[in-house]
């Protein structure tokens, strides 16, 4: 009788132990199991990209769907290239879709606002987003600010 | 000077000593010794002694310590107008490093420092001479169980504490502070990733359960047999894994964090 009750109670920590981690796994660090398959990818190249990581988010309309797989240099015109996976979901983007990198609050995170256009055909895998718009570098925007004053007076 | 200088010497030698033989007594009682020397319902009891019973001890730590870190994050975020990014704050904390560490220091406190007086106790009596006399090896039957033991439940109190602390400030955050419920999940599930942040906090639990539970099998397995012996080797104990487990945390945090 008292074997009996160790073990129940060691298989309940154990489980309890378990289940922490499974709850921390989908509550806390939000991880996705299905996100693997349903998902296309498109490319935009920027200007500059002011701190936007992959995994940041996609965002059409403040909603997400999707997020930046990968960020390199285009070595030929020295622009940022972005790719993203959008779920396939998302496959009616018009091929006149247009990107800009945003800030989430005033000093929050980079990610990428979709706006639809007015085509009729649709972006396709590996279709690049003709229409972007880079992220607002502080420091430029100030010494833009600095030097209108300066003509100014 | 010359005595100062042999002093040293002696410590130096006998600090070396009892690292080999603690190595020793880990590899003796971690190899496998055959069909049928694994003894599962010992180390269940094991599991019982070391994991269950420190459970309460760990909840209640993890649910204030969450409480804290809540309020405290808030009155520094306020001023920057980012109260939003509370449960970042408080999960990123928790899974990192408070988790693994304070669970390990109250585990060397109220796990770690009762294997050593029971080890001790078994010596003092003279119950591992006996084993042995029966032709049991004492390593095995009682080291072996027992260091198990605290290298499994330690990452299940780790996560239990962290669990239970991000809870303990989503109370403080949402009930007493009225930050948005949205905002402090939300945030939260955006910054935390589970490889980087849960699983690298599990592997830091597991070595420090490794760590601290080897030290308090080897200091009851070294001890004097006298009642004085087995207090200074409990102290030992508890000195000895709190000091490990900071020192390796910063190891283990500069390998796994250290952006390189």
């Amino acid at each position: 009788m008292q074997k009996r009750s160790i073990e129940l109670t060691v298989g309940a920590f154990v489980v309890i132990g378990i289940l922490a981690l499974v709850l921390m796994a989908l509550r806390v660090s939000g991880l996705s199991m299905s996100d693997a398959g349903d998902t296309y990818t498109i490319k935009a190249r920027f200007e500059n990209l002011g701190g936007l990581n992959e995994r940041a988010k996609v965002s059409m309309a403040g909603v997400t769907i999707g997020r930046v797989t990968r960020v390199y240099l285009d070595k030929e015109w020295y622009s940022a290239v972005v790719e993203m996976e959008i779920t396939k979901d998302m496959s009616t983007l018009t091929s006149d879709t247009s990107a800009a990198i945003l800030t989430a609050g005033l000093l929050g995170e980079k990610y990428i606002g979709l706006t639809v256009g007015a085509e009729d055909d649709y972006l396709q895998e590996n279709d690049w987003i003709e229409d972007t718009q880079s992220a607002l570098v502080l420091e430029e925007l100030i010494g833009r600010f600095l030097f209108s004053k300066a003509e100014e007076g | 000077m010359l005595e100062r200088l042999q002093l040293l010497g002696r410590k130096g030698l006998s600090s070396i000593e009892a690292l080999g033989s603690a190595s020793l007594l880990l590899w003796h009682s971690l190899s496998w010794g055959g069909p049928g020397s694994a003894n599962f319902s010992d180390l269940i009891r094991q599991l019982f002694a070391v994991g269950v019973r420190s459970l309460s001890i760990i909840a209640v730590a993890g649910f204030f310590v969450g409480m804290v870190l809540g309020l405290q994050g808030y009155t520094i975020l306020v001023d920057f107008g980012s109260e939003a990014a509370l449960g970042t704050m408080v999960s990123l904390t928790l899974l990192r490093e408070l988790g693994p560490v304070v669970t390990a220091l109250l585990f060397a406190g109220r796990a770690g420092s009762a294997l050593t007086a029971e080890i001790g106790l078994m010596k003092a009596t003279e119950q591992l001479s006996a084993m042995e006399m029966m032709g049991v090896d004492p390593l095995k039957r009682v080291i072996t169980p027992r260091l198990w033991a605290g290298i499994i439940s330690m990452p299940l109190l780790a996560v239990i504490f962290s669990t239970v602390g991000i809870w303990g400030g989503a109370f403080v955050a949402i009930d007493m502070l009225g930050i948005d419920e949205g905002a402090y999940w939300g945030n939260m599930q955006a910054s935390v990733e589970f490889y980087n942040d849960v699983i690298k906090g599990v592997i830091k639990s597991i070595a420090f359960g490794w760590v601290v539970t080897w030290i308090a099998v080897y200091q009851g397995y070294a001890s004097m047999p006298t009642s004085e012996g087995i207090g200074k080797a409990t102290t030992q104990t508890v000195v000895i894994s709190s000091l490990a487990v900071l020192g390796l945390d910063f190891v283990l945090t500069a390998v796994m964090f250290g952006g390189v």
